[in-house]
């Protein structure tokens, strides 16, 4: 607590950690870990159980099965208010008849520090946050990116070992939420305090996170850095809800070492996959991985989709362009501001890419998704 | 064209308003012209001035015990009534349990109760427990009245509060009590304050409970009134409603002020 100003981060354990409210499930059996120190994002939409989770970290949830370690040592026992945890909540919190300096100072006034070391910590935490000269301001005068500044040096303040964030930055407009983001990072950097955050915006939680959780109906999708989450996305949901991805459709086949799945018509190779053979599973590759070139006789070689481009998205530094494929399902393609080629919408083209930036993944059998004809034709096309 | 119509209705609306202002006004602003009279009777309008009902108000130790009682009472109704009734609005506010619906009706139910069948039953009562006449008898019967004037403005309160403060101050190391203490008291103050003044008036202006409680001992300014106007009939009475009129006028305006005020800083 007070003595702790080199404060070194907790570990957090979940262990089979599950919420159930009646039948529903709001978190499933989860395991996850958080190392001391490290940089935890729980990332995934709205009632996909993170902010659930954040909020039985915190103690303010009862776990209806699983257990919460941290240090090793459960936490059940403990109300929220016993937990030594910081927290950044949404909607800023600020106590609205305290000033800015009362604020900062109220975790300090709960563990009765004297009122000299109270003032130094204040001054300290409002200077990590850039806001020293606001300290006899109320809240209110205080603009949104500022009062979520000083709800972060009020959770910092006492250098608690976790600090738990449930979207604080989902209340801000763009710029602002960029500045503060890196701030974060610093913060974060400075301090050593493990950090258990919360968001469904995968660019914040690539920008912020060392490892990130992906959550969906309950249950963690996958957990890795950024860029094992980008590269490498181990479900179709990783896949689209961290970035964006184009999906290719058709059935899985066991083919070369690699994984091919069928699209169209044509055989398509990828050096990763999980699909086993002749299940239904879809080929995974970035948008910014495909190229796009004029149907003109020549067939190219390797992995190549026909398609027409239906639509242009022009973006600045890059622009997107919508191709519809044979089976009706329509992909993305993402030509970057210095490559982009001549190709307009109406045009049809080949879609090509390498099989080291594609992946297969199984997908379920989701009736919204175009029935494929190619699917019968498994057997005609196979020996290519 | 429509311009001059529209004026006349605007002057209309403008008449029926200060009508129906003065038809609620008028019988209370009566007694201030009554009770500067110097003749020992009612008359309206007077025929001449003097503060002399005053004076015999002040200078009459009963009228003076008299207001020294409902001050008393009052003052310990308000204290009693806004922390029973502030305690029952957080508990209902807060939480959701069999029969809340029920607790909730109980709770307001002396509001729309008889008072006469209510006073009734409490004179049975006190009789028994021997309470009848004294200050202790006073505050619990005015209480019970009071405590749906509490609960009122103080769910409100409670209901316009955002409870995610409580979970930071816990997040911060605040127990529940202190938080209650330090947090959610100060915000929801308005609501408090402004059931404390009307449990303050409730018990200040309640007649017919007390007419069953009282004794010759312990008499509040509106039984004394009450008393007053069957048996001696003369201003004085005026003079004793003109101060009451006065007091909760001064009362509630002040704290009406002090909320505008607070709301606005806020």
């Amino acid at each position: 607590m007070s003595d702790s100003s080199i404060s070194q981060g907790a570990a957090i354990t979940l262990n089979k950690l599950t919420k159930r409210y009646g039948d529903a499930t709001a978190v499933d059996a989860i395991d996850l870990n958080a190392e001391p120190g490290e940089f935890l994002t729980l990332l995934g939409p709205s009632g996909s159980g993170k902010t659930t989770t954040l909020n039985m970290i915190a103690g303010f949830v009862d776990v209806t099965e699983g257990e919460i370690l941290v240090d090793g040592k459960p936490v059940y026992a403990l109300p929220p208010h016993k937990r030594n945890m910081g927290m950044v909540f949404q909607h800023y919190a600020l106590f609205p008849h305290m000033s800015v300096g009362d604020n900062v100072a109220y975790p300090l006034r709960q563990r009765r520090l004297p009122k000299s070391e109270r003032g130094r910590l204040v001054a300290d935490a409002l200077n990590k946050v850039g806001l020293s000269n606001l300290s006899h301001r109320m809240p209110r005068q205080l603009s949104g990116g500022q009062q979520q500044r000083v709800a972060l040096a009020r959770a910092i303040v006492y250098s608690p070992r976790v600090l738990l964030m449930d979207e604080p930055l989902g209340a801000l407009d763009k710029k602002l939420r960029d500045s503060l983001q890196l701030e974060i990072k610093r913060i974060h950097a400075e301090l050593g305090t493990t950090f258990v955050y919360v968001t469904h915006d995968q660019d914040e939680a690539l920008v912020l996170s060392d490892r990130i959780a992906v959550f969906n109906q309950g249950k963690i999708e996958q957990v890795g850095s950024a860029q094992d989450l980008y590269e490498r996305p181990s479900t179709i949901f990783v896949a689209q809800f961290v970035g964006e991805s184009s999906l290719f459709h058709g059935l899985a086949l066991d083919h070369q070492g690699g994984k091919g799945v069928l699209s169209s018509d044509r055989t398509l190779h990828a050096h990763r996959g999980d699909a086993r053979s002749g299940a239904h599973a879809a080929m995974v590759v970035r948008p910014e991985r495909i190229r796009v070139q004029p149907i003109d006789g020549v067939e190219p070689s390797g992995n190549a989709v026909r398609g027409r481009i239906i639509q242009e998205i022009y973006l600045g530094n890059s622009r997107k362009l919508e191709v519809e494929l044979g089976d009706g399902s329509k992909v993305f393609v993402r030509e970057s501001a210095g490559e982009v080629t001549a190709n307009r919408p109406g045009d049809r083209v080949w879609l090509t890419f390498l099989p080291e930036d594609a992946v297969v993944l199984t997908t379920n059998e989701s009736p919204d998704r175009p029935q494929l004809a190619a699917d019968v034709q498994v057997p005609v096309f196979t020996s290519n | 064209m429509r311009k001059p119509v529209a004026r006349m209705w605007n002057g209309a609306l403008w008449l029926f308003c200060a009508l129906v202002a003065l038809w609620l006004a008028a019988p209370s602003l009566i007694v201030i012209p009554l009770s500067l009279t110097d003749k020992p009777s009612f008359s309206f309008p007077p025929t001449g001035w003097s503060t002399r009902w005053y004076t015999n108000f002040f200078q009459d130790p009963s009228w003076v015990g008299a207001l020294a009682s409902s001050l008393q009472v009052g003052a310990l109704v308000a204290i009693v009534a806004t922390i029973a009734g502030t305690a029952a609005a957080a508990a209902l506010t807060r939480s959701a349990f069999r029969g809340q619906q029920t607790v909730n009706a109980i709770l307001l139910a002396p509001m729309i109760a008889p008072v006469i069948v209510v006073a009734v039953g409490l004179y049975a009562l006190f009789l028994r427990a021997n309470l009848l006449g004294t200050t202790l008898g006073f505050v619990i019967a005015h209480s019970v009245l009071a405590l749906p004037f509490v609960i009122i403005p103080v769910t409100a309160s409670l209901n316009g509060f955002d409870r995610r403060l409580e979970s930071a101050a816990a997040m911060c190391g605040a127990n529940r009590w202190t938080t209650f203490r330090q947090v959610t008291l100060p915000l929801v103050a308005p609501g408090v304050i402004s059931g404390a003044l009307f449990a303050f008036v409730t018990s200040f202006d309640e007649v017919v409970l007390s007419l069953f409680i009282q004794s010759p001992y312990l008499q509040t300014l509106p039984v004394k009134m009450y008393a007053s106007v069957t048996r001696d009939t003369d201003p004085t009475i005026a003079a004793a409603a003109t101060l009451i009129l006065g007091l909760t006028t001064v009362l509630t305006l002040t704290i009406t002020l002090y909320i505008a005020r607070r709301n606005r800083v806020r």
